[in-house]
């Protein structure tokens, strides 16, 4: 099963080496991290995707909760949440593929920030799956470069992650 | 105007103010400002050890030994790396303890300086948790914390990395009065409404067992689990970490559970209806195979004050966290405010069954007139030292002896490395005992290929007057590697041997101690007396032992506990 966790942590050098290590020690996997400053500049939040079995979920959530650094940790997919990526990707558009991409990007709500003879670079967002379908809805061939955030989450309504 | 002082003479405040009493340590150019402060200061005593592998262990048996923090010090790169093997020792068994590390100077860290090591990055998998202190004012706070994370929750190594410049530069001196973080709180007390559940499955239980391990002794909670024994009338096994925290004369005890434990204990763990698990964490050493481990219908209560220790490996029905002390309290508390009791007759036909088991007498072997059985050692030593000394053991078969025949009635008297497995650990454990206990009488139970590998600490002995005894069980092979090759490689003794030993009393002279060789069984007990008469002295005992001798019950690795190998079986 897919889970999204939500992690407080102290802003300090390290503390994203602690979590990363612990993943890779422990064999569990991370699907896709995300990290910057919150409003409080002394903290952190991390969102980490990752998969696993109930129990193997649980023992991730214990080992973060244990690392001194890490001040509250939540599955935000136990409860309603939105989860958010966002990506850049670059395609080929030339001749007729130029009219297609540009009907694709509008179709999945892309934006295309820059604009060559030849490529558009297009922004997308929404949870992961919509990205991924993206990805497989336009022809291989024509993607030249993408990059992607990670997701990132929040729960729904009165659900707040804070100290 | 408020005085400064430099980072170095911090430290040395710093230490003076968590009343420590022993560092051991080594110098070298990034620690040098520190050294010339401990050079200028009496609040503590530093002991020079003669690898800072040695440091490390002696401060971490100095903390296993007394209730105190060990405290050790070594220098920047070689001096760190020499140390992690020390450092993971202590953090396998979740060792309170503090290493302090010099480090190139700020300006020079990430360019390859001499000596630089990324020390923070070496040690973060296995300390509880460490710091680079990179301005002079956070170092008294850091140094606090360190005492502070390394002593609460579920204890271990912290490791705090002082850049050169940071001991030159000065500020004022405050030691905080406590700490608070925010990110890190340890449970407390246990919940209560789960506490009561637990005591409802013990007294309904018909066939109870209590299973406890390194939490007991770390926690000093040895009366409270003593108390709840009796008044629950139940079986009890301590783990190899665990040994003391119960009474191992006492009926109630039925010996070491798990691999080369006792037949009674495994077989008590694999039947009983209700576990009670006490500070302790279903090693794989312990409960085997967890897929044979598993019985349909038998209940498991945990406590433990590490949620991550409960249902790791074992999925547990009554999880119960908090410090083991407060717990055991409250159910005490409990069983003494309710009417109900156990159920008698159920006890009694546990008991029955439980005899039966004894009655194999797992731990019989066959005695010799010609050759030493390690065994045989271990039990003279238990009598000459009236049960009563600190034993530290290093790591194999004489390991498992020592645990096996050495009955511990105390905690804190049998120090060993039990989750790293570190062969060389027994000298310097020895050490930082006897300097933690000066009056206690200190045995070191050892292999001739473990005591090798810190074999340069005879000369700190030498130097401070450490008048531990050592007990070689000399088989002449790497053993319990050799047992494994017997049992399960077709006998093939592939680098197991160990040819061209020294000759060991001839060693220990050179290092200015006693030495026997004892060839014979007539000559153990003599020998024994020889070497504890003298109290000042450390004497080195060389046990030529039967080569051939292996560890029973064995419980082969990926098997169940109840497919144990007996002696009686071969
Ligand atoms: C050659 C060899 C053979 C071995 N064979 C065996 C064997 O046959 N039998 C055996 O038992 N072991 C054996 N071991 C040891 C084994 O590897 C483990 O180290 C040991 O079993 C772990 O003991 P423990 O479960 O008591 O846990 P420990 O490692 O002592 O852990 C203590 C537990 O208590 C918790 N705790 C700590 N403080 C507190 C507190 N204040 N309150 C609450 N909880 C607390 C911790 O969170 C942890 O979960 C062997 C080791 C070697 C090297
Ligand atoms: C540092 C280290 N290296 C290797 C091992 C693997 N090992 C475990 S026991 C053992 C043999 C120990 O031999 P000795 O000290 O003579 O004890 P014996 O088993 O013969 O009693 C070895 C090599 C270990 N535990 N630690
Ligand atoms: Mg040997």
């Amino acid at each position: 099963m897919r889970h999204i966790l939500s992690i407080l942590l102290e802003n300090e050098p390290g503390a994203l080496s602690r979590v990363v290590g612990l993943f890779s020690a422990r064999g569990y996997n991370i699907d896709s991290l995300s990290v910057a400053t919150t409003e409080d500049t002394t903290m952190s939040r991390m969102t980490i995707v990752t998969h696993g079995s109930d129990d193997i979920i649980e023992q991730i959530t214990k080992q973060l909760n244990k690392l001194i650094e890490v001040v509250k940790v939540v599955d935000i997919t136990e409860g309603n949440h939105i989860e958010r990526e966002l990506m850049l990707v670059k395609v080929r558009a030339s001749g007729k593929d130029r009219d297609e991409m540009k009907r694709m990007a509008d179709i999945f709500r892309g934006r295309i920030l820059d604009v060559t003879d030849k490529s558009y670079t297009i922004e997308l967002t929404g949870n992961s799956d919509k990205l991924d379908a993206f990805i497989a809805a336009i022809e291989p061939g024509t993607i030249l470069e993408t990059v992607r955030t990670g997701a990132s989450g929040i729960g729904r309504g009165e659900r707040i992650l804070k100290i | 105007m408020s005085q400064t002082i430099t980072g170095a003479e911090i430290v040395v405040r710093c230490l003076a103010e968590e009343k420590v009493d022993f560092v051991f340590g080594y110098p070298g150019g990034a620690v040098l400002n520190i050294y010339d402060e401990i050079f200028k200061q009496d609040k503590f005593k530093h002991v020079l050890v003669r690898h800072e592998q040695a440091a490390v262990h002696a401060a971490d048996a100095y903390s296993r030994s007394s209730q105190r923090i060990g405290v050790c010090l070594v220098t920047s790169g070689p001096g760190v790396t020499n140390a992690v093997t020390g450092i993971a020792t202590a953090y396998m068994d979740s060792i309170p303890m503090v290493i302090l590390s010099g480090q190139v100077p700020t300006a020079y860290i990430g360019q390859d300086a001499f000596q630089e090591c990324d020390t923070v990055g070496i040690t973060r998998p296995c300390v509880k948790h460490n710091f680079l202190v990179k301005d002079v004012r956070d170092l008294a706070s850091t140094i606090k914390k360190a005492f502070y994370i390394a002593s609460t929750g579920r204890p271990g190594p912290v490791l705090v990395d002082i850049p050169k410049d940071v001991t030159i530069n000065s500020c004022k001196f405050e030691y905080p009065e406590t700490i608070s973080m925010r990110s890190y709180n340890p449970a407390g007390k246990g919940h209560s409404g789960q506490i009561k559940k637990a005591v409802q499955l013990l007294l309904d239980a018909k066939r109870p067992m209590i299973y406890t391990g390194g939490g007991v002794v770390l926690n000093d909670a040895a009366p409270q689990l003593t108390k709840l024994v009796r008044l629950l009338g139940a079986p009890v096994t301590n783990t190899l970490m665990g040994l003391g925290g119960y009474p191992a004369t006492d009926p109630q005890y039925l010996g070491m559970p798990g691999m080369h434990g006792t037949f009674e204990a495994n077989q008590a763990m694999q039947d009983c209806d209700v576990l009670l698990a006490v500070g302790a964490r279903f090693d794989d050493r312990v409960i085997g195979n967890p897929g044979h481990f598993f019985r349909e219908g038998r209940k498991i209560i945990h406590i433990d004050i590490d949620p991550s220790s409960i249902s790791k490996r074992v999925k547990v029905d009554v999880p119960i966290v908090g410090y083991v002390r407060d717990v055991l309290d409250e159910m005490i508390a409990q069983v003494q405010a309710t009417d109900k009791r156990p159920d008698a007759a159920a006890l009694k036909a546990w008991w029955t069954r439980i005899k039966e088991w004894q009655s194999r007498n797992c731990l019989k072997y066959k005695a010799s007139d010609e050759l030493i059985k390690p065994q045989f050692v271990v039990e003279k030593l238990y009598e000459i030292t009236g049960g009563d000394a600190i034993v530290t053991s290093d790591v194999g078969q004489h390991q498992m002896w020592a645990a096996q025949y050495y009955k511990f009635d105390k905690p804190r008297r049998w120090i060993n490395s039990g989750g790293l497995g570190t062969m060389g650990v027994g000298l310097p454990y020895a050490m930082g005992v006897q300097l933690a206990n000066p009056d206690a009488t200190v045995a070191c139970i050892t292999g001739e290929a473990s005591i090798q590998m810190c074999i340069q600490e005879l000369s700190t002995c030498k130097q401070y007057h450490i008048p531990v005894k050592i007990i070689n069980l000399n088989n002449r092979y790497l053993g319990m590697v050799r047992q494994w090759q017997e049992f399960f490689y077709g006998n093939r003794h592939a680098e197991s041997y160990m040819n061209a030993l020294p000759d060991f009393v001839k060693l220990a002279e050179a290092y200015g101690h006693h030495g026997i060789k004892v060839e014979k069984p007539g000559d153990v007990e003599g020998a024994l007396r020889e070497a504890f008469k003298h109290k000042e002295k450390l004497y080195f005992l060389d046990f030529i032992t039967d080569q051939t001798e292996n560890v029973f019950p064995m419980v082969p690795g990926g098997k169940g506990l109840t497919e144990m190998i007996l002696a009686e079986d071969l």
